[in-house]
């Protein structure tokens, strides 16, 4: 540990996006070997960009690195493997019906004909060196997630490759699953590998790192070694301070707020089995902006997929409030529904999902038809009718100002914040009870994104439940009356949004609630 | 270095203006193999073949029967390719359609009353046909069966199940086929109208091609199956029923292969031969695909090839040559059309900087 | 009772067309082109094979022929003729990402067409003095069997009375089949036909395995179309002889699930079911049915793979769509 070999040397690296997002800027990064290296940083904040430029995905506008001393140009994956760089990529790259062994040596240029026992003798070598436990013969569509990210890493050792970069890679693991990728993760560095880990989660930080570097908004804000800092100022050089935005937020009616939507003990399993939200439970009231606040992935997906019906849940209840104010509680509940149903029974339900133009919204019809999708089948006739869609997008684009050539131009030619007017003018135009939005910002300039602040806010003032789930806390904490946290599909606590401050919600996105991340 | 990207749109007199040039320049390579093959002056054969189509009132009337019947089949592919569902089974639904409304003539021709014998000739061609589609629709939809390979295999089940049939009904006994059916009383025959023998045909064909129009465009079901064909998650998030939606769908485009498979029994044909539907199963890929599935455009692309092939006829009639040469041309034509595609979906860049950073 | 050592080389001779069609289309497949064209390249494959031997015969003017030339133009010139389908295939469905269905269905119908063209116009159009294409003395090299296979009995009847071509056949299918299951090119082959993208991270020519596999794949299928006539038929062109053999030949690679040294058994078996109605008494009528027998039986073996869902009996995760690496 004490003479550190330097491995990686970048300098003044800088990218830049489409010609106007950048992603990162003049960034200065070492890499030694014989270390664990943590990238943290916020989602956007570059971190995948500026390790992508080094595994030869991207090449950077400018900047240079160097290798061992040498300077290198890295234009492809082919050149970063050259000089011993591997990436694992959150989206492993395996072919499914190959075993690992087949996946191993796919794509090596090595003499000689195929000996896949051979390769399976080299595999059980590294796995007995490090600790890992593959089976060579095994097809990787009977792997976990946590196997196949072993096969990656095996796969890139078996390359010789000793400057590895993982991307997140413990979103897709469960906390035993996680120890044990420490674990190697540790023999490796022991052995002299440099390991650069890209997470948010600062618990993961403490435990496996030695050294940090935070990246915010694409820059290099500063770093530190881990064993003489705290997480507390970890959170504050990842958040930085506390900007003003001046977004609107007018005072909820309390008069008139009632429960809306009462979700109690609700569990929800993905495809592969693995908890994505563990015994939630909250409320949202009529009139008020709810924000959801956690590190993606923690299971907003779920949580609003569900409440859409869209999501089977394992278990738990989700009920819709119609009406609370007679003598009995007028209670609807919505698990087991589909869409339909859930309109069916009189509840306008509109949601905002994350994925635009992938499910809110298909990209290859224009505006008019974008604009029936919910509102088709009304009416008895067997053929559509076009006029009110139509009316429903002029009126959208004149009042939110969208940017189109007219309301019969594919809304795949509009860029992200047209888009997403549109989505979000479609939802809010079926004069909702409960609005869901998730990340409704995402991607959009300064402009576009106020325009959404003031139609949620203005949704709220109808008595709406709004739903914000978001990525940006300083929006969240100027935004929303009441703010959910969840961290690892729990729910880590229920703040008011008037009160609080960032450092307590990001100490409780990343808080260590009951021995799991 | 080059580099291709798609593009963002092309306005539609370029994206036509490609397609055209493509089609000439596909006439002008045609034209050198003609002669190349055969020693003859392009100029005199792209006349005869005009005269082919157009040459007398008769010959008209063949090709728009022709174009009809083309057209229709394009028409019943038509729904299931806009749901990306790859409907090759085109030609075994129109067998099971022929099969349906021969084995009425046959078994039923004399006991009904001629207009009560059509209608029932006509709700049999539909079932069987949505039948014969049917099936690899539920498997899709069940199973995710590939619907690809399961609607080629359904057209030679169909072919076989027809060649028995002529055996059974063939007269007389060993000749192999079935020759016209009910000559002399002409039942279950489709009336001609005003003493055309084939307006019927094309009248219920130009409906048909309207009504599949408004359908596809207009109505409630054409709007899911397109949801449906774009974004099967979009289908998810407004609560269209995907599974339900192919089966549907595929019931249709059966129904309308059925349909076809009526017209060349009781209209066309009169008889039933395992090669009734004479290709036009996979010919009406090609006409709808080449038409960007609208059901307008096809009546020019359905014109297209039933003129290639009855122009290039009158060529191999003309200079003794064989028919075939009609399916060479046709071919040569569309792997034009189908390479200018690309021109229109992409962008190639030539640059010569920075060479191998965004290969 | 069935004659079974008659009825064995019936169905080889019927199967070996096949076992040559669904060998190359599974090469084709392997690398994720879905080659609808198959039965139009055996057209060309026959045709291209009848157009080079009987320009050889002709120019022999009553000489006898020579053995090696006789064999070799109609082969070089099949395999010519389906060098060039493949490549029209491949540049249209890879180099200008056309849709696969449609493309393989033109590559059919012109294919289907260019065989009876020329195999109804040669004697026209070379004006020769014969008439029709019996290209006798070609066929009599190509259906030479050993010499003592006669006086063997059952068993060269069995193994041993088939022209060269037959066991091309069977050697290219398990050929076909050590190079996909058990080396590094057949490694990356499937690869590229299950996921594009991850073989193309992982340093594999893309473009040029779709190129490599679909151009080999249509020279095996294009010398099936040559044993059909060379040696099958006697070599006596008739139009539309060949008949569906092609899509046959296509539910043969569903039928395997993608495997040909399968297909080497399959192929006699389908060969055998083809021709069943000959060797059971049965009514000229139903024996048509009987040859609907090769496709459900298909039909229920992709139903049921696909029921089953077992992955490793699916057809190749990618087949029938274009790669296009786009900006990474």
């Amino acid at each position: 540990m004490t003479d550190r070999q330097l491995a990686v040397r970048m300098r003044g690296i800088t990218k830049v996006f489409a010609g106007k997002v950048v992603a990162n800027k003049d960034v200065d990064l070492d890499i030694y070997r014989g270390e664990v290296l943590a990238l943290l940083g916020e989602n956007g904040s570059g971190k995948t960009t500026l390790m992508n430029m080094l595994s030869g995905i991207y090449f950077p506008d400018s900047g240079h690195i160097e290798i061992d001393g040498k300077p290198v140009v890295i234009a492809s994956p082919k050149d970063a493997f050259d000089h011993g760089i591997g990436m694992i990529h959150q989206h492993f790259k395996l072919v499914n019906v190959f075993t690992a062994a087949e996946n191993i040596v796919l794509g090596l240029k090595e003499e000689g004909r195929l000996d896949l026992a051979k390769a399976a003798e080299r595999i059980r070598q590294i796995c007995d060196t490090y600790g890992f436990d593959v089976d060579p013969n095994q097809k990787v569509y009977d792997m976990s997630v946590s196997q196949k990210q072993t096969v990656e890493i095996v796969k890139l050792l078996y390359r010789g490759a000793d400057i590895l970069i993982l991307d997140e890679p413990t979103a897709v693991l469960t906390p035993q699953e996680t120890d044990k990728l420490f674990a190697v993760l540790r023999n490796m560095r022991d052995d002299g590998k440099a390991i650069i880990i890209i997470t948010h989660k600062l618990n993961e930080v403490k435990e496996l790192s030695d050294r940090v570097v935070v990246l915010r908004k694409g820059e290099n804000v500063g770093e530190m070694i881990t064993a003489e800092s705290t997480t507390q100022e970890m959170t504050n050089m990842m958040v930085g301070r506390q900007v003003t935005l001046n977004i609107d937020r007018p005072p909820v009616e309390m008069d008139y707020r009632m429960e809306r939507i009462r979700v109690k003990n609700l569990t929800v399993k993905n495809h592969d089995g693995i908890v994505k939200l563990d015994d939630v439970s909250f409320t949202a009231y009529t009139g008020e902006i709810l924000g959801i606040a956690g590190i993606s992935g923690s299971g907003q997906k779920e949580l609003l997929e569900a409440i859409a019906g869209l999501q089977p849940v394992e278990s738990g209840s989700i009920e819709y409030v119609v009406d609370a104010t007679g003598e009995k509680e007028e209670v609807e509940q919505l698990i087991g529904m589909d869409p339909i149903k859930i309109a069916q029974m009189g509840v306008v339900l509109s949601f905002v999902p994350e994925d635009r133009l992938g499910m809110g919204l298909v990209a290859d019809m224009d505006l008019t038809d974008n604009m029936m999708l919910r509102s088709f089948r009304d009416g008895a006739s067997p053929f559509t009718d076009r006029k009110a869609p139509r009316h429903l997008a002029e009126l959208v684009v004149d009042e939110l100002e969208v940017n189109t050539p007219g309301v019969s131009t594919p809304v795949r030619r509009l860029s992200g914040g047209n888009v997403q007017k549109v989505l979000v003018g479609r939802e809010i135009a079926a004069a909702p009870t409960v609005l869901l939005s998730a990340y409704a910002v995402r991607g959009l300039d300064v402009n576009s994104s106020y325009l959404i602040y003031d139609l949620l806010n203005r949704q709220k003032g109808n008595g709406v439940a709004v739903v914000y789930v978001g990525e940006d806390l300083d929006v969240l904490l100027e935004l929303c009356d009441r703010i959910l946290v969840l961290c690892g599909g729990k729910v880590s606590g229920v703040v008011d949004g008037r009160t609080t401050n960032k450092n307590e919600v990001g100490l409780m996105m990343t808080k260590l609630g009951g021995g799991e991340a | 270095m080059i580099h291709i990207t798609k593009r963002k749109e092309m306005p539609l007199w370029q994206s036509l203006s490609v397609r055209l040039g493509a089609i000439l320049v596909a006439i002008v390579v045609c034209g050198f193999i003609t002669t190349i093959t055969t020693g003859l002056n392009p100029i005199s054969v792209y006349a005869t073949m005009f005269k082919g189509a157009f040459g007398t009132p008769r010959k008209i009337w063949i090709l728009l029967q022709e174009i009809a019947i083309l057209l229709c089949v394009a028409l019943a592919l038509t729904p299931a390719f806009r749901m990306k569902f790859w409907n090759l089974g085109g030609e075994g639904q129109i067998l099971a359609g022929s099969l349906a409304s021969a084995a009425c003539m046959i078994c039923l021709g004399g006991k009904l009353p001629n207009a009560l014998l059509i209608l029932l000739m006509l709700v049999c061609s539909l079932v069987a046909g949505a039948v014969w589609a049917g099936i690899p629709a539920v498997a899709k939809a069940r199973w995710n069966t590939n619907e690809t390979l399961f609607t080629l295999m359904m057209n030679y089940v169909a072919t076989q199940l027809v060649a028995y049939f002529v055996i059974v009904w063939e007269v007389p006994k060993g000749s192999g086929n079935i020759g016209i059916i009910n000559q002399a009383t002409e039942a279950g025959w489709l009336p001609q109208i005003a003493g055309f023998k084939y307006l019927l045909n094309i009248l219920l064909v130009a409906v048909l091609t309207v009504v599949m129009h408004l359908y596809l465009s207009y109505s409630k079901h054409g709007y899911e199956i397109s949801v449906v064909g774009e974004s099967t998650n979009t289908a998810r998030y407004v609560g269209i029923k995907v599974d339900r939606v192919i089966v549907r769908t595929l019931l249709l485009s059966g129904a309308v292969c059925g349909f076809a498979g009526f017209l060349l029994v009781a209209g066309t044909n009169h008889t039933l031969t395992t090669t009734i539907a004479g290709g036009r199963g996979f010919t009406a890929v090609m006409v709808a695909w080449l038409a960007k599935f609208n059901p307008l455009v096809m009546i020019a692309s359905s014109f297209l090839l039933v003129f290639m092939d009855s122009g290039a006829g009158e060529i191999s009639t003309a200079y003794g040559l064989n028919h075939s040469f009609g399916d060479i041309l046709t071919g040569i034509i569309l792997f034009f059309i189908i390479g200018c595609e690309f021109f229109i979906a992409y962008q190639v860049h030539f640059d010569k900087k920075e060479g191998g950073h965004d290969a | 009772m069935l004659d079974v050592v008659s009825f064995i080389p019936r169905a080889v001779a019927q199967g070996v067309p096949l076992l040559y069609g669904s060998t190359g289309e599974i090469v084709t497949e392997k690398s994720g082109n879905l080659n609808l064209g198959i039965p139009g390249v055996m057209y060309v494959g026959a045709i291209c094979g009848v157009i080079g031997s009987f320009l050889y015969e002709r120019s022999l003017n009553g000489a006898p022929i020579n053995a090696a030339l006789g064999l070799l133009i109609p082969v070089v010139c099949c395999l010519i003729g389906s060098l060039l389908m493949g490549l029209l295939y491949c540049f249209l469905t890879v180099t200008l990402r056309a849709n696969q269905n449609v493309t393989g269905l033109a590559m059919t119908t012109f294919g289907v067409g260019f065989g009876n063209f020329f195999g109804g116009s040669l004697i026209k159009l070379t004006g020769a003095q014969v008439p029709s294409i019996a290209l006798s003395a070609t066929s009599n090299l190509f259906r030479r069997s050993l010499p003592f296979a006669a006086k063997l009995g059952w068993f060269g009847k069995v193994f041993l009375s088939y022209g060269f071509l037959a066991y091309i056949a069977f050697v290219l299918a398990f050929a076909a089949s050590y190079v996909l299951e058990h080396t590094r090119v057949g490694l990356q082959l499937r690869a590229v036909g299950e996921d594009p993208a991850t073989a193309d991270a992982a340093g594999i020519n893309i473009a040029r395995y779709k190129y490599i596999a679909t151009c080999l794949g249509c020279m095996i299928a294009g010398l099936g179309g040559l044993y059909y006539v060379m040696d099958y038929a006697n070599g006596v062109w008739s139009n539309d002889a060949f008949g569906d053999r092609g899509w046959l030949a296509l539910a043969l690679v569903i039928f395997t699930i993608w495997r040909p040294k399968v297909s080497a058994v399959a192929s006699v078996l389908f060969g055998g079911l083809y021709i069943l109605y000959v060797f059971i008494p049965s009514g000229p009528a139903v024996k048509e049915l009987y040859k609907m027998l090769p496709y459900v039986v298909t039909i229920i073996v992709l139903v049921l793979s696909s029921l089953r869902n077992q992955r490793e009996n699916q057809p190749p995760e990618s087949l029938g769509l274009p790669y296009f690496r786009e900006n990474r």
